[in-house]
């Protein structure tokens, strides 16, 4: 099956390999290799690109949805950011009493504002197992929710669009309030260790990275299967005939439902991964405008194709990097002029480029996988 | 809400009570004993005060060959959305044999129960294959966990490349649908209809745009599927009705005209004056 899904998608192969690759040279750069090496990774450079593997997870999860059945959601940082406050809340009960207040228990912040004892909502957080099943769940049951109430009364193109931009932002104003108890403002962050080790140290950032990297190839052979099943032919029908799907005899709804709330829950783990390794989470992250930004990853990279989510989350980043070290102000001009540009000249990205160039070589007809 | 309608219910005589009835059932066969495979009484359908369809009625026979025509905009689309849940009827009933009242299912179960429709403007699926057509219209387990798992069986196979031949598309297997002509198209989703195996077919103008050879062949076909499906045929082609139809129903302002053969509808002066006069 694993040689079915890896066959038909020449440049999802290209796309593994690579990552397969930067899996095994990292760690061996950072770790072995001595730092005056010119082969050597610094350890703000696996940084760098854990995150930039989960960003990659993140551009994948809007792929799915808005390439294959068309359901555009600016919203997916709600999903993303979600993921990132429950493992937030497991890092921060990891802290334990090395808080600055030292109190046994309670976050620095719920001490700060006089809480007595931990809001239900926080049980449980101390334990791993507990909160990766979380990061998982409360995406994906927001998402049910969510997605229930909207494909259920036929929201759908723009209309969503909008509302999942809605959802967003009523959650970084939910997030703000200091009353919430998720840290207001300043969100959770001085974590000190992820089960017993230390978060800052070297070879934990590098398991980060690998773990990140592993998750985003599961994640894409995941998609993979969904996509080349005849789910994935219903979805293509519901993208461009939902009407014909319906009298075809497929529940619609019930296909939209259960690949957002998927969606929703490969967010939800970008996030997770996200967290621990950048160090903090706040709700930055639920800004509408971060939401829109994955998005554009995602046409950059060419809508539609799985592994051009991955290049294009990876390019973006890269030059947001670049610009916003070397010329920080002209960082946001430049993303509006590639989004015009890819939009008047790239319409299916740069994985449409890779597209184009194979079937000059190969000479076939088709070889269209959407 | 239901409550008082269910109370209404039961001061009725003139039929069952519709609790007492079991829900439907599309596993068991569809209930023929009384009578007509579908049964339409005083349906009205408007938009924004506007009556499309007009205390409507009408009654097909299972394996009948229906054909309704009517001049534009009489109604004959928004009959067909409302057998199949699209548009709700705002009055009236509509039922599928004798026990199935097709206003509670939605259009995912009356397509599954057995009525498949061909629309006006030819629909296919056009990023797909011809054959990834009619396979997603392949009568089988549509739910969305079975749909992840599936896998073609022999038999279905054979089926569809039977299909294939039947609608003229045997050497055009792999080709994008989005590619095709307008009159394979209209084919191609007949072919559709096909593969989900209805009792009843609806089948909106299905040779517009067709060349004389092709409406010919299209006959044919459609002949050909009466007696083992229903088919109800709209169209605007009078010698294309003329060559198929044994029963006609003219439709005029969301109500039945006149119905009959076709030598003694085209006879009606009534009919003359609002649609046949118009052709000739
Ligand atoms: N969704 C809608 N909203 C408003 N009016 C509608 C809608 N659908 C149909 N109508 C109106 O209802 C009337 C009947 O339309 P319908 O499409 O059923 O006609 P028809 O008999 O199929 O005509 P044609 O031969 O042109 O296909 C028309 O006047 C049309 O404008
Ligand atoms: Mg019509």
């Amino acid at each position: 099956m694993l040689t079915r899904l890896l066959l038909s998608d020449r440049g999802g192969l290209i796309i593994l390999a690579l990552l397969t690759a930067l899996i095994i040279y990292v760690p061996i750069g950072n770790l072995l290799l001595p730092a005056d090496s010119p082969l050597h990774v610094s350890t703000f450079t696996v940084t760098l690109l854990g995150k930039f593997l989960c960003f990659a997870l993140l551009a994948l999860a809007i792929d799915l949805i808005w390439g294959y059945a068309g359901i555009l959601s600016l919203g997916h940082g709600a999903f993303f950011g979600l993921g990132g406050y429950v493992m937030g809340m497991y890092l921060t009960r990891q802290i334990g009493d090395r808080g600055v207040y030292g109190h046994p228990e309670l976050p620095d912040f719920m001490v700060f504002m006089n809480y007595d004892s931990l809001p239900w909502y926080w049980q449980g957080f101390d334990q791993f197992w507990f909160a990766l099943l979380m990061v998982m769940l409360v995406p994906g049951l927001l998402a049910l929710v969510f997605g229930w109430m909207a494909f259920r009364s036929r929201v759908s193109g723009v209309y969503f669009a909008i509302i999942t931009q809605a959802l967003v932002f009523a959650l970084m104003l939910a997030f703000f309030r200091n009353e919430m108890g998720f840290g207001g403002n300043n969100g959770l962050t001085d974590f000190k260790d992820i089960l017993g080790f230390d978060i800052t140290a070297r070879q934990t950032r590098v398991t980060l990275f690998v773990i990140s990297g592993v998750c985003l190839i599961g994640a894409y052979l995941m998609c993979r299967f969904i996509i080349t099943s005849r789910f994935g032919r219903v979805l293509v029908a519901i993208r461009d005939a939902e009407s014909r799907t319906r009298f075809a005899g497929y529940q619609v709804e019930s296909y939209k439902l259960w690949l957002f709330v998927f969606s929703a829950m490969l967010a939800g783990i970008a996030g997770a991964l996200y967290v621990p390794q950048v160090g903090i989470i706040n709700p930055g992250e639920f800004s509408p405008i971060a939401s829109i930004e994955a998005v554009l990853w995602v046409a950059v990279g060419g809508r539609g194709s799985l592994f051009g989510a991955i290049i294009g989350a990876f390019s973006v980043n890269g030059a947001k990097t670049w610009f916003t070290t070397v010329y920080p102000e002209v960082w946001l001009f430049a993303l509006g002029t590639l989004f015009v540009l890819v939009t008047l000249f790239l319409p299916r990205g740069i994985a449409g480029i890779f597209r184009t160039l194979g079937q000059w070589t190969s000479r076939k007809p088709k070889g269209d996988e959407q | 809400m239901s409550l008082l309608k269910d109370t209404r219910a039961l001061m009725r005589r003139d039929q069952v009570f519709d609790f007492m009835l079991p829900p439907p059932d599309f596993e068991q066969p569809v209930d023929l004993s009384h009578g007509p495979i579908l049964y339409l009484e005083d349906v009205s359908v408007s938009f924004d005060g506007f009556r499309a369809l007009n205390r409507l009625n009408l009654a097909v026979d299972a394996g009948e060959l229906r054909c309704i025509i009517g001049p534009n905009g009489a109604g004959k689309t928004t009959m067909m959305d409302a057998i199949t849940g699209k548009t709700r009827a705002d009055e009236g009933q509509i039922y599928f044999g004798q026990r199935i009242d097709l206003q509670k299912l939605s259009e995912y179960q009356i397509a599954r129960g057995g009525i498949g429709r061909k629309f006006q403007k030819p629909t296919v699926f056009e990023a797909l294959g011809v054959f990834e057509n009619l396979e997603l219209s392949l009568a089988s387990d549509k739910s969305t966990w079975a749909s992840l798992g599936f896998r073609l069986r022999p038999d279905q196979r054979d089926r569809m490349d039977e299909v294939l031949q039947l609608i003229g598309l045997g050497t055009q297997r792999d080709r994008q649908a989005g590619t095709l002509s307008h009159g394979q198209k209209q084919w191609l989703e007949i072919g559709m209809l096909l593969m989900q195996n209805p009792m009843v077919l609806l089948v909106d103008e299905p040779v517009a745009g067709m060349t004389a050879e092709e409406t010919e062949r299209t006959a044919e076909l459609l002949t050909s599927l009466a007696g083992r499906h229903t088919v109800i045929v709209v169209e605007h082609d009078m010698a294309f009705v003329r060559s198929i139809a044994r029963r006609v129903t003219v439709l005029h302002q969301g109500s039945v005209l006149a119905e009959g053969s076709m030598d003694r509808v085209s006879s009606d002066p009534r009919v003359i004056e609002v649609y046949l006069g118009e052709e000739t």
